[in-house]
């Protein structure tokens, strides 16, 4: 006991004293948080549109006052010629132009039927998509509105509700995967480093000359971490819920068990990696390529699972980052209970098991 | 309760590192191995230190196995391999404590065996390791090699990268460990540390070249040495090298080492050869062979 209190103890120094490690382990999960809920968001705001009426009636005014009075969008200019529409594309001073078409509501009464362009910057695809859902609802909604008067025969009005994150407000997507992504990166990153740097500065050498135990020394090693992680998990959480109003439904003693669980999982890869690299470079490049790069792009916490091809759809099962997504959605997001997560759990814990059990029979008790 | 090493080979992929090696190291020697870098002196440590295996052969520290018994052997060495392998961010003490925690013991328990390196580097206490000079750092890691009183202690180049201040001064503390019953095995390619030893084996290119005291060796050196110099030393190596009787010629300091073919050598003869290529000022004296003229000899 003593040895291993005198080993963690080592590693606690390691940490302190190296400003770069301190940076990833403290700075990193603050500004990754902070960048993700205020910066990177798919919500559209406040989007500079103009308006291109050549009807000029009642119809056209209302629809626009609609528009503009709605958060989403706010009118930058009026333009009066079709050859504007390019120019002010070009000089990026809108996202979309709304083109009504002469006689506007002329035609609405005498055809029934009226035509507003609408005309999207899709140089940013994401974007031009959803404002063309946000005016089309808008029309939509104006055109009800204006038909109750009138009796029709029938009409189908779907009526969506958007349920766990009715607001459909991105962060509420970006706090697990940030949280998911940030325990992977101190977890699994930070002690492969730190293993592999005691074989490429040469004391292994010395440790394997000693009489502590192989085990001891990976726990010792591992020890730190994982408390660090759990500061880090609580910091995420706490951020989240205080400064994004990220809802939390569920238990917190089961998001903690979870966070554990996966954790140790992250570890117990970490610790795979410094099996497996000689050195501090190696390990680096492993951790980010091999388990950076998958957590971010195939957990399914920016592109969806479901719409990616079968291959990779297959290939993300193995990536633990995925089950912790489902498992944080799960609890913080539907307030669910264990008896709707124990499977992802316990693939969670079989993959930790499994990763153990290997690096343990591939540590090596000698140099080569 | 010394080392026994019997047969021992080694191999890497396509590199013979250790062929068929076998020696004795007496309890409480101080035991030298003098080669070159790349003679196979650091795998001969680690095979021994339980960090490698050898392909074939048998060897033994303190009576036990380097295999059968690595968790054993673990316990009652000190290895400190060629490379600084401390923990340069921690400092003189914290290093310290660390190796004595780790061997089940404390600074105080031995301090006697440490104190008199210790007390050097004691000022610098606080001090990260990254930080200390090359001598003040071997200092620290024979204490860490230290802290738990081994029975045998593998110093693998100790003094390289040292400067001969501190060289003769760790050379000196070995010494002193050694009356306090520790068997020592140290590598070394300075030849002049050879003698220092209680005896030496010269190895090069994994083959075991001779095992004798550092004496013992220099007086079987088969040849007379001279030591010659004139005012062009570059011209007298080269003048040498092309003399039809030379057996060996070697810079040595301020003079070359040379031997002769001949049974029936006359300095003068040479000096007239030397005279001949245009050289003055020459002097040409017989000399004691060194280590190094032993090793130069054998290794031809």
């Amino acid at each position: 006991m003593k040895r291993f209190i005198g080993f963690v103890t080592k590693e606690f120094y390691h940490i302190f004293r190296d400003r770069r490690s301190l940076f990833i382990l403290f700075g990193m999960p603050i500004v990754q948080i902070l960048l993700f809920g205020f910066a990177i968001t798919n919500e559209i705001n406040n989007v500079n549109i103009a308006i291109l009426d050549h009807s000029k009636d009642a119809n056209t005014q209302e629809i626009i006052n609609k528009i503009s009075a709605s958060k989403y969008f706010s009118i930058n200019q009026l333009i009066e010629r079709e050859s504007d529409i390019e120019a002010v594309f070009k000089k990026g001073q809108v996202k979309a132009v709304l083109n009504f078409e002469k006689d506007f509501s002329k035609n609405l009464i005498k055809n029934r039927q009226a035509t507003v362009q609408i005309i999207t910057d899709a140089t940013d695809p994401n974007t031009a998509n959803t404002i063309t859902n946000y005016v089309s609802s808008i029309l939509q909604n104006y055109q009800m509105e204006q038909n109750k008067a009138v009796k029709i025969n029938y009409v189908i009005g779907p009526q969506p509700r958007m349920v766990y994150n009715a607001e459909l407000k991105s962060v509420y997507m970006f706090v697990p995967g940030v949280m998911t992504i940030i325990l992977m990166l101190v977890s699994a990153m930070m002690t492969s480093i730190s293993i592999t740097r005691e074989k490429e500065l040469g004391t292994m050498e010395i440790l394997l000359v000693s009489p502590i135990k192989p085990l001891l020394v990976i726990i010792g090693k591992v020890f730190p971490y994982i408390f660090l992680s759990i500061v880090n998990a609580i910091v995420i959480v706490v951020l989240s819920i205080f400064i994004f109003k990220m809802p939390m439904q569920g238990s917190l003693i089961l998001l903690a068990l979870e966070s554990i669980l996966f954790i140790l999982s992250a570890l117990s890869l970490g610790i795979l990696i410094s099996t497996v690299s000689a050195t501090q470079q190696t390990a680096m490049m492993i951790s980010l390529m091999g388990l950076m790069l998958p957590v971010i792009l195939l957990s399914g916490f920016i592109f969806p699972i479901s719409s990616m091809p079968l291959p990779l759809q297959i290939i993300s099962n193995i990536i633990p980052a995925k089950w912790f997504i489902i498992i944080l959605k799960g609890i913080m997001l539907k307030g669910v209970g264990i008896q709707f997560i124990w499977k992802e759990t316990l693939i969670l814990l079989g993959m930790t098991v499994f990763c153990l059990a290997l690096s343990v029979k591939k540590y090596k008790i000698r140099l080569e | 309760m010394g080392i026994h090493i019997e047969n021992i080979s080694k191999s890497y992929k396509d590199v013979n590192a250790l062929k068929n090696i076998s020696f004795d190291v007496k309890p409480n020697e101080l035991f030298g191995l003098i080669g070159p870098d790349g003679a196979g002196k650091t795998t001969l440590f680690r095979i021994l230190t339980t960090l490698l295996i050898a392909n074939e052969g048998k060897a033994s520290v303190a009576g036990m196995d380097v295999l059968l018994d690595y968790k054993e052997i673990r316990k009652h060495v000190g290895y400190m391999p060629g490379r600084f392998s401390l923990y340069q961010d921690l400092t003189v003490e914290e290093n310290l404590k660390f190796f004595a925690t780790i061997f089940g013991t404390t600074i105080e328990e031995n301090y006697d065996l440490i104190k008199e390196i210790y007390v050097q580097i004691e000022p610098f206490k606080d001090r990260r390791a990254g930080k200390l000079s090359g001598g003040m750092k071997q200092k620290l890691a024979l204490c860490c090699a230290l802290i738990h009183k081994p029975k045998v202690l593998f110093l693998d180049e100790p003094t390289t990268g040292v400067d001969p201040v501190s060289r003769k001064e760790f050379w000196e503390m070995l010494k002193r460990l050694q009356e306090k019953n520790i068997t020592i095995l140290v590598s070394t390619p300075y030849m002049d540390e050879a003698a220092l030893c209680d005896r030496i084996a010269l190895i090069q290119d994994g083959k075991i070249l001779q095992i004798d005291t550092p004496e013992a060796i220099v007086n079987q050196y088969p040849k007379t040495i001279y030591n010659v110099s004139a005012n062009n030393m570059y011209q007298v190596i080269k003048s040498l090298k092309a003399y039809s009787h030379q057996h060996s010629v070697y810079p040595f300091g301020e003079f070359v080492h040379y031997t002769d073919t001949r049974e029936d050598f006359n300095t003068l003869d040479l000096n007239h050869y030397l005279e001949a290529q245009n050289l003055t000022n020459i002097t040409i004296e017989k000399t004691q062979a060194t280590i190094e003229d032993s090793f130069m000899e054998l290794a031809k």
